[in-house]
């Protein structure tokens, strides 16, 4: 393990006071001159600089309303401050959403507004040079964009539009992250972001269909590429073969099956994730977004359904109408993009699957809401759906289910500490820390109502928590996907 | 017509200017500023009339802030509240014959005018006392506070302490509405009062206070929850050009 210290577990959440800079020194790689010329950024650091990110920040506000309106509109009244799981993780006051902000706000307020032009002192405006932009990387890169925030802010401010911005605006000046320019490169020629070609992935889905033949005695079929089938599943990639996203991929294929419906994977459009969301472009964000739209007529479909996934459901959910719209080749019948936990909360409510909840009885659930799910998109078609129905869809699947204290699910739910673009190893220490309020709450439901398991409906969540749950003295396994309780828990066959 | 007349005559019609020229323009450049995607913070209403009742309930009783923190509510809504009623009671000095409505509160607007500078007593000592808010003042922020109380704390000492001639004050404002000069009288602190007021005029469109208008415009909370059903068209200005 890496040299920080994991912070205690306490049994009540507390907010710590201030400790200024104590995690200035959390940077994530740089990313190299490849990562950003193959998604349209410079690879270095251009000459001038300080000019190109402040004539960026002002033509990114000229086209975001949110922008403008954010940055004119903080009263700094405070009430966001104990809001941010990486505040209370760390102790850094940097990392409170407003001062975070600010280090944005302030560049804003220097350049581009006439109390900061005459008054810099007064107003709190500052140049921006090579120690803020330091800044800038460090704390930007501390964000993991969930919103938490913007809910209990009395003007609706989303910090998360803020480091989109910051971070788009360092990538035009040739300041990229690694973890995510990276990835966003091999989305965008490969198909996914594990970079996982067409043959691999065709050797990978046979050897799940061998699997789940071995262990039911039933030939369930995971189809790659298959033109006129009615339903093109979009998941993220780490559902190929990491764990316990693998399960719950499985678990789709068996609602599937046992629904009857005609389905195909994409090996073009193989990646459900946009991490172009986490960089703030708009334009990367749309090329990733078209390869499904392009899948999608190339195979023929009528619905696209979409994986476990937190962040790509926000983009599909709210987002993908708007880039890679209108969807009026498909089925009208069905909502354009559908959460496949949509797909198995209607089948059981139409009674069309048959669950035995008594399958998952070695376990005792409680469930993880993810934020971008939570607070930037729905499910179904009520308000708030996208709270009810995965829960629906876990009780329906198994006997034992709690939920964690009320001020840490639903839209208060707190970020698994990994979301973002920050879910890498050079920032493990972040991870940790970022992650406490949610490991208290989940440590509070373990002692009181003997809770054993922490289901997720996002792939960064399980990774994140596979990876931080030993640090809090819990096991890697305690993580489970959502369509993994379905997949034990439905009764394959014709036996209705 | 003394030159104390005159200053205040002039300074008040440039005041008055700039705050209703610094809104609109700022107002004008929200409203034309694109909206490039859906964001609102959900669970968020499906329907316009739910927007429309979220931000009647975000406006009025500060939803979010309730949600988020109880003595910076308590003490922001107080503020803001008997704000209203004061600003509303002011109505008297520019109308004749007085509304009746206005009329009405006044004995309301009269006491209100405590609570509004105990509700800013409350948020500067959080802002002083707290030190998470502490780290995240700026000066302006103090000012702010220090020029609301200053124009409270003035209000309340002609209202109590010392009485100015407000007949007289009334016949300067209702001068200025209707281009009929009148004399405004030489009473510190009346004068100290009107002066912070101006002041707090001409900051209004170029600071923090903009969060009045803004909050109408805020992305987060304006928009319905309904991507699936019907298309957000972008309306982008200008492509992205990033590299």
């Amino acid at each position: 393990m890496a040299d920080f210290e994991t912070p205690a577990l306490k049994s009540y959440p507390e907010i710590p006071p201030i400790e200024i800079g104590v995690m200035a020194h959390s940077k994530p790689y740089y990313a190299k001159q490849e990562h950003q010329q193959n998604i349209g950024f410079p690879g270095e650091l251009v000459d001038n600089w300080e000019q190109v990110a402040i004539a960026k920040m002002g033509e990114l506000v000229d086209n975001s309303r949110a922008l403008r309106v954010f940055l004119d509109s903080c009263v700094k009244c405070g009430a966001c401050t104990d809001k941010c799981h990486y505040y209370l993780g760390t102790s850094d006051p940097n990392n409170m959403p407003v001062a975070r902000q600010d280090l944005f706000r302030s560049v804003y307020r220097r350049y581009y507004t006439l109390a900061g032009k005459y008054l810099p002192s007064l107003v709190g405006a500052r140049d921006l040079d090579q120690e803020l932009l330091d800044q800038w990387y460090s704390y930007f890169h501390q964000c993991s964009q969930c919103r938490r925030c913007s809910v209990y802010c009395p003007y609706g401010i989303d910090t998360a539009e803020i480091s989109m911005a910051a971070r788009e605006i360092m990538d035009s000046i040739g300041v990229g992250q690694k973890y995510c320019n990276e990835i966003i490169g091999k989305a965008q020629t490969i198909g996914n972001n594990l970079g996982l070609p067409e043959p691999a992935l065709a050797d990978t889905l046979e050897g799940l269909e061998e699997d789940i033949e071995d262990e039911t005695g039933v030939t369930v079929r995971l189809p790659l590429d298959q033109k006129g089938a009615d339903v093109l599943l979009v998941t993220p990639s780490a559902d190929f073969f990491a764990e316990p996203h693998v399960d719950g991929l499985i678990g789709y294929a068996k609602v599937f099956h046992q629904a009857g419906l005609s389905w195909t994977l994409s090996s073009y459009a193989s990646e459900a994730a946009n991490f172009g969301l986490f960089i703030g472009s708009y334009d990367n964000m749309q090329k990733l977004s078209m390869r499904i739209r392009e899948a999608a007529l190339e195979l023929g479909v009528k619905r696209i359904v979409f994986g476990e996934c937190g962040h790509a459901w926000r983009v599909a959910y709210s987002f993908l109408n708007t880039l890679a719209g209108p969807f009026d080749f498909l089925d009208p019948n069905y909502p354009v993009p559908q959460h496949v936990c949509e797909v198995t909360y209607d089948l059981i409510q139409r009674k069309a699957l048959r669950l035995d909840p008594s399958a998952n009885d070695d376990m005792v659930l409680t469930f993880h809401d993810s934020c971008n799910v939570s607070r930037g998109s729905r499910m179904g078609n009520f308000e708030g759906g996208q709270f009810v129905i995965p829960r629906a869809v876990i009780k329906a699947s198994c006997n034992h289910f709690f939920d964690m204290p009320s001020d840490t699910i639903g839209e208060a739910t707190f970020c698994c500490g990994g979301g973002g673009g920050l879910l890498t190893d050079d920032l493990v220490e972040l991870r940790v820390k970022g992650s406490l309020p949610r490991m208290e709450a989940f440590k509070q439901v373990v002692d009181e109502q003997g809770v054993t398991h922490l289901a997720a409906i996002c792939a960064i969540c399980k990774s994140q928590f596979s990876k931080i749950l030993p640090y809090y003295g819990f096991e890697m396994d305690q993580i489970v996907s959502v369509h993994q309780l379905v997949s034990n828990a439905i009764v394959l066959g014709n036996e209705h | 017509m003394s030159l104390l007349t005159i200053a205040f005559t002039l300074l008040f019609y440039v005041a008055s200017a700039t705050l209703l020229a610094g809104l609109a323009y700022r107002i004008r450049l929200y409203a034309a500023t694109p909206v490039p995607l859906r964001i609102p913070t959900t669970p968020a209403p499906t329907t316009t009339g739910g927007v429309v009742r979220r931000m009647f309930f975000e406006v009025t009783l500060f939803n979010s802030l309730f949600k988020s923190n109880k003595w910076i509510w308590l003490f922001g809504w107080v503020f803001h509240a008997a704000l209203l009623f004061v600003l509303l009671r002011h109505l008297r000095y520019f109308t004749d014959p007085v509304w009746s409505w206005v009329a009405l509160i006044q004995p309301i607007g009269k006491y209100a005018a405590f609570a509004m500078v105990a509700g800013l007593a409350g948020l500067w000592a959080r802002r002083l006392l707290v030190d998470r808010v502490r780290y995240i003042s700026s000066p302006s922020d103090h000012l702010m506070l220090a020029l609301l109380i200053g124009i409270g704390l003035t209000g309340l000492g002609m209202g109590y302490v010392a009485h100015t001639d407000i007949v007289a004050v009334k016949a300067f404002f209702l001068g200025l509405m209707y281009f009929d000069w009148q004399p405004l009288p030489a009473d510190w602190l009346l004068n100290l009062h009107l002066l912070m007021v101006a002041l707090l005029m001409f900051i209004f469109p170029f600071s923090k206070l903009l969060h009045a208008p803004g909050v109408f415009f805020s992305p987060t909370r304006n928009q319905v929850d309904n991507p699936r059903e019907k298309r957000h068209l972008p309306t982008r200005s200008a492509p992205n050009t990033a590299g």
